[in-house]
């Protein structure tokens, strides 16, 4: 378990249904800030719902519900009075389809800080870049930033989906198997641009493959069945699991 | 087909025929409707010289074609109605999809095909004794039968198809790209105008143009409440006055006419136009779902 001075995220004992279907069970995670956390596990096991719980992004679903706390920096974030809008604005997020809004490339990058805070045109610019380069699209897009962003590549709207999360600056940024849809060359620069990353901001990804997983991990936790079965630090999960279960799957003895 | 697909089986040849004389009858008989129209009224300019035809006085009994008023007034009629019914049926899809909680959206989508099934007759009934007597007593009119009274009634028949295909368009959008735009910090209310009615965009302007078309053509229930008197409504207050629409004088007319006689190609003539019209939003409507195919757009 991860020290809970140094959690940026810590999840105390949550439990959530879908009506009568509980999909997560009594979950006890920590997870360390300015690091890559990677939650792999089979299909249905619940990653996506728990990355959900991060940014409350569940909230507009019927019929659910939660038991237990979710901690950002040792506050509740389901407290009574939360700021939803700004919770997520701390908290990014990126999804398995590359999904750009209706309009241009720096309309989809510019998207989250128009709708708050910054409206000054000299911080809106620099922006725009440097959420770019950071996610390693700028040399590929600076020519057309204000071409539709529907007609770039797959890999390319996927890492103007990760650039539209960085240009809020966030602390958290959560991943749903961002690369599911992109050629290794692609997956490999989104990789690299999550490495650097990683010192200024606290990454939780949902990879899609154990060896993706293995490759990031910094702190890794395995969910099945909406069970969390083990987790630790480093590659311990990928070389050196402790339990059965674990095991199995990433041997690929298992599903 | 293909050269290089595979033999397809005897019963899929025999089906795709079919299907290809369906598809080709149904072009053909709109051709040949067009046809017809063009041949019984295009004569009529033979007669009566094309600047006659878009005069100002239609008083066929006296010789008189000018079309003029009755294009004007279905005009205005329609316009009227859609600036009233667009908004209206574009919120209304928006909080029927958007906004209103599982049940009540249950209960709305029925209740709004209902409304479509409304024989225009009764809506006419609404109108002449509703909508005019309240034209009348709340704006002063010397009639209620006016102008308004008619794009009310159209509206509200324009209404559940607007709102029927704005819901079909919204619905297509992609949970995810709400989804995307929540977690930017976007309330739902920003996720609406900024992202789902921009994504849907190609199929509200169907909507839009369906429900034109739907107002346009209209016969029955403008007829009973527009008072049909064929003035030019250029005037101000030609809102709160009695039109006569192309659709209502052509079912008023028709029935009394020799056939073959100037009045009768006239009222073909208008016939053509009406067609015309139609095809050309209906047109815009269909280019307006290719363009967003062909960008590979959001569906
Ligand atoms: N909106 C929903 N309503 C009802 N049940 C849901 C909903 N979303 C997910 N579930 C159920 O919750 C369980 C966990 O789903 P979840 O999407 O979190 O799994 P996952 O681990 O992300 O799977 P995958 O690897 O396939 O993405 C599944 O059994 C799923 O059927
Ligand atoms: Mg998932």
């Amino acid at each position: 378990m991860v020290d809970p001075i140094s959690a940026k995220i810590r999840f105390e004992d949550v439990s959530y249904a879908y009506g009568k279907d509980t999909v997560l069970r009594n979950i006890k995670l920590g997870i360390p800030s300015n690091h890559i956390t990677v939650l792999f596990g089979p299909a249905g096991s619940g990653k996506s719902t728990l990355l959900r719980l991060i940014n409350r992004l569940n909230d507009l679903a019927d019929d659910t519900s939660l038991t237990g706390r979710v901690l950002l920096d040792d506050e509740d974030i389901y407290a009574a009075g939360t700021d939803v809008a700004a919770l997520r604005r701390r908290v990014g997020m990126v999804f398995a389809l590359p999904l750009p809004l209706p309009g241009t490339i720096r309309y989809n990058v510019l998207y989250g800080p128009t709708l708050g805070s910054i409206q000054k045109q000299a911080d809106l610019d620099s922006l725009l870049v440097q959420s770019l380069q950071r996610a390693a699209l700028w040399d590929e897009v600076k020519d057309r930033l204000d071409s539709p962003a529907n007609r770039l590549s797959g890999g390319q709207q996927q890492r103007l989906c990760i650039a539209r999360s960085l240009a809020q600056q966030p602390e958290v940024l959560l991943l749903d198997e961002p690369t599911s849809g992109l050629d290794p060359i692609s997956t490999a620069k989104v990789e690299e641009s999550l490495m650097e990353l990683e010192r200024e901001c606290t990454i939780v990804i949902v990879p899609h493959s154990v060896q993706q997983g293995a490759r990031l991990s910094d702190y890794a936790a395995f969910l099945l069945m909406g069970e969390l079965v083990e987790q630790g630090p480093d590659k311990q999960l990928f070389t050196a699991p402790k339990d059965k279960r674990t095991e199995d799957y990433v041997t690929g003895r298992f599903g | 087909m293909g050269k290089n697909k595979p033999a397809a089986s005897r019963a899929d040849r025999a089906v795709e025929a079919l299907l290809r004389v369906a598809g080709l009858s149904t072009i053909g008989m709109v051709v040949l409707i067009f046809v017809f129209l063009l041949q019984q009224g295009l004569p009529v300019f033979f007669r009566v010289p094309l600047r006659d035809f878009l005069g100002t006085r239609w008083y066929p009994t006296e010789g008189y074609y000018g079309a003029l008023p009755l294009i004007l007034g279905s005009l205005l009629v329609t316009v009227v109605a859609v600036v009233v019914a667009v908004p209206l049926g574009i919120c209304t899809a928006v909080f029927v999809r958007e906004l209103a909680p599982g049940w009540v959206r249950e209960l709305l989508k029925p209740a709004i095909e209902v409304l479509a099934g409304i024989p225009s007759v009764v809506l006419g009934f609404l109108g002449m004794t509703v909508i005019a007597p309240w034209v009348r007593t709340t704006l002063g009119a010397p009639t209620g039968l006016t102008a308004l009274t008619g794009a009310v009634i159209l509206a509200y028949m324009a209404l559940p198809t607007i709102i029927s295909v704005a819901e079909d368009a919204l619905d297509a959008v992609p949970k995810s790209l709400r989804d995307a735009s929540l977690a930017m910090g976007a309330t739902r209310w920003q996720t609406i105008w900024k992202v789902t009615v921009p994504a849907a965009r190609s199929g509200i302007v169907t909507a839009i143009m369906l429900g034109m078309g739907r107002a346009i053509g209209e016969t029955m229930a403008v007829m009973m409440v527009t008072g049909n008197a064929a003035r030019m409504p250029l005037t101000a207050d030609s809102l709160f006055r009695p039109v006569r629409t192309i659709t209502a004088t052509i079912a008023a007319e028709m029935g009394e006419v020799a056939n073959g006689s100037t009045h009768y190609q006239a009222l073909f003539a208008l016939g053509i136009l009406l067609f015309l019209v139609t095809f050309l939003i209906n047109l815009t409507a269909a280019s307006a779902i290719f363009a967003k195919r062909r960008q590979g757009g959001l569906r």
